[in-house]
C-alpha cells in the first residue's frame, strides 16, 4: 500500500513543479501594463493612485455628463487631462501596446470605448510645463505676462 | 470706537453709493465669460444672424472652416459624408434671381429632434444650443427624420484623427454644435463666422439673443429678418436676412 502512495505523491509533486515552470514562462509572455506618466509631474495624479486605479471610470463618467449637459469644463477629471499627462512620449498616444490606457485594459480584459470617438493623442502644444496648469490658468498667466511686458516696453527710451 | 457726525455721513454716503452701483456691477459680471466651473444658464441664448445678400456665390469658406475646426473628414462619398453646414442655392424661377446661403442646425427653442429622441441623447442646453450626447445616442436616426432643415448627419464609418474638443464616432448622429467649445471658452464667435469675416463678406454674425446690448440683438431689433419655416413655430436661434 505504501509504495503506490509514494509514487502518487512523487507524480503530483512533479506535475505541480511543471505547472509552476509553465506559469513562469507564461508570465513573461503576458505583457504587464505600462504604468507610467510621460509628462514628468512626479507620481502625483489628480487623486491618490489607489483611488484612481479603482475609480477612474467614475470620475470620467461624472465629468462627461457635467461637460456635455451643463458646459462645465474643469480639467481636473477630464479625459483630455488624462491623455495630456499619460500619452506616450514616442507615439503621443494612450493607445498601443505600450500605451497607458490600452496596456492595462488589455491586461484586465476590459473593453475601452472612449477612444472610438475621443482623441487618444496629446493636444498639440502641450508641454511639460503647460500640462501642469489648467488651460484657463495658462490664459490668465499669458495675459498677466503681456500686461507685465507692456509698461516695460513703454519705459524703454 | 466713536465716530463724529461728519464721519457718519461720509460712511452712509459710501454705503448708499455701493448699493446703487452693485446691480450694475452684477450686470457687467453676467455679460462676461463664465468660468469653467460654472454651468450654462438660460440668461444667454446663442444664435446666428445670416445675411444672404452678403453671402458670395461659390464661396465655401464657412463650410471648410467648420470642417477644420471640428475635424470633419470627407471619405469622398458626398451622399454619406457628414455635413454640419452646407451652402444652399435658391433660384426664383420667374425672375431667375439666384442667391446662396449657409444652412446648419437652426438651434430651435422647440427642437423636433429633441421631441423624438427615444434615449434623451438629443437635447437642448440651458443656453439654447441643441446637441447630441453621443454617449447615449443609439444611432436610430429619428432626429434626422424629424429635422425640417436636414441639419443632422449619421456617421457611417469608423473615424480617426478627431479633435480633442470635438469627439465623433461611428454609429452616432451629429450636427452643428454652434462651436460649443468656443462658446464655453468665451471666444464669442464661431469658426464659420470668423471665416466669413476673414473673407471680407461678414454674412454671419454670432451673438447672444438675450443680451440687449449685443450687436445681433440690435440688428434684429432694427432690421427685417426671417426664420426658416417660421410656420413650424420652432423659434429658431439662427435667423436670416435678404431672403
Amino acid at each position: 500500500m505504501k509504495r503506490p502512495f509514494l509514487v502518487l505523491c512523487t507524480v503530483l509533486a512533479l506535475l505541480s513543479s511543471a505547472a509552476y515552470a509553465a506559469d513562469d514562462k507564461k508570465s513573461a509572455r503576458v505583457p504587464v501594463p505600462a504604468f507610467k506618466t510621460n509628462i514628468d509631474k512626479g507620481d502625483k495624479c489628480v487623486e491618490p493612485t489607489e483611488v484612481m486605479r479603482r475609480d477612474h471610470m467614475k470620475f470620467i463618467l461624472h465629468q462627461r455628463d457635467k461637460t456635455m449637459h451643463e458646459g462645465i469644463r474643469t480639467t481636473r477629471h477630464s479625459l483630455t487631462n488624462c491623455v495630456d499627462c499619460h500619452a506616450d512620449t514616442k507615439t503621443g498616444s494612450v493607445l498601443g501596446k505600450e500605451g497607458f490606457c490600452e496596456s492595462c485594459h488589455a491586461y484586465a480584459a476590459v473593453k475601452i470605448d472612449c477612444f472610438e470617438c475621443h482623441s487618444s493623442s496629446r493636444q498639440a502644444g502641450v508641454t511639460k510645463d503647460s500640462a501642469t496648469a489648467a488651460p484657463s490658468t495658462v490664459r490668465a498667466l499669458n495675459i498677466a505676462q503681456k500686461k507685465a511686458n507692456e509698461p516695460a516696453k513703454g519705459m524703454n527710451p | 470706537m466713536s465716530i463724529n457726525r461728519r464721519q457718519f455721513l461720509g460712511l452712509s454716503g459710501a454705503a448708499i453709493a455701493a448699493t446703487a452701483l452693485a446691480p450694475g456691477l452684477r450686470l457687467i459680471e453676467l455679460a462676461q465669460a463664465r468660468s469653467p466651473e460654472e454651468a450654462t444658464t438660460s440668461l444667454h441664448r446663442w444664435g446666428l444672424l445670416i445675411d444672404s445678400s452678403k453671402c458670395a456665390d461659390g464661396c465655401t469658406s464657412c463650410v471648410s472652416a467648420c470642417a477644420d475646426e471640428n475635424g470633419i473628414q470627407s471619405h469622398g462619398r458626398p451622399a454619406t459624408d457628414a455635413q454640419w453646414i452646407r451652402k444652399v442655392t435658391l433660384k426664383d424661377k420667374q425672375t431667375g434671381h439666384v442667391q446662396t446661403l449657409p444652412l446648419m442646425c437652426q438651434h430651435c427653442e422647440h427642437p423636433p429632434c429633441v421631441d423624438v429622441c427615444p434615449t434623451g441623447a438629443s437635447f437642448k442646453r440651458a443656453d439654447g444650443i441643441v446637441l447630441v450626447d453621443k454617449h447615449i445616442c443609439i444611432g436610430c436616426r429619428y432626429c434626422m427624420m424629424a429635422c425640417p432643415y436636414k441639419a443632422r448627419s449619421f456617421i457611417h464609418e469608423a473615424t480617426t484623427g478627431q479633435k480633442q474638443h470635438a469627439p465623433r464616432g461611428m454609429g452616432t448622429v451629429e450636427s452643428c454644435t454652434l462651436c460649443v467649445h468656443k462658446v464655453d471658452r468665451g471666444d464669442g464667435s464661431t469658426a464659420c463666422a470668423d471665416a466669413c469675416k476673414k473673407e471680407g463678406h461678414q454674412a454671419i454674425l454670432f451673438g447672444d439673443l438675450k443680451d440687449p446690448d449685443s450687436e445681433i440683438n440690435k440688428r434684429l431689433a432694427s432690421q427685417q429678418s426671417t426664420q426658416l419655416r417660421a410656420d413650424l413655430k420652432l423659434n429658431t436661434g439662427v435667423r436670416y436676412q435678404g431672403i
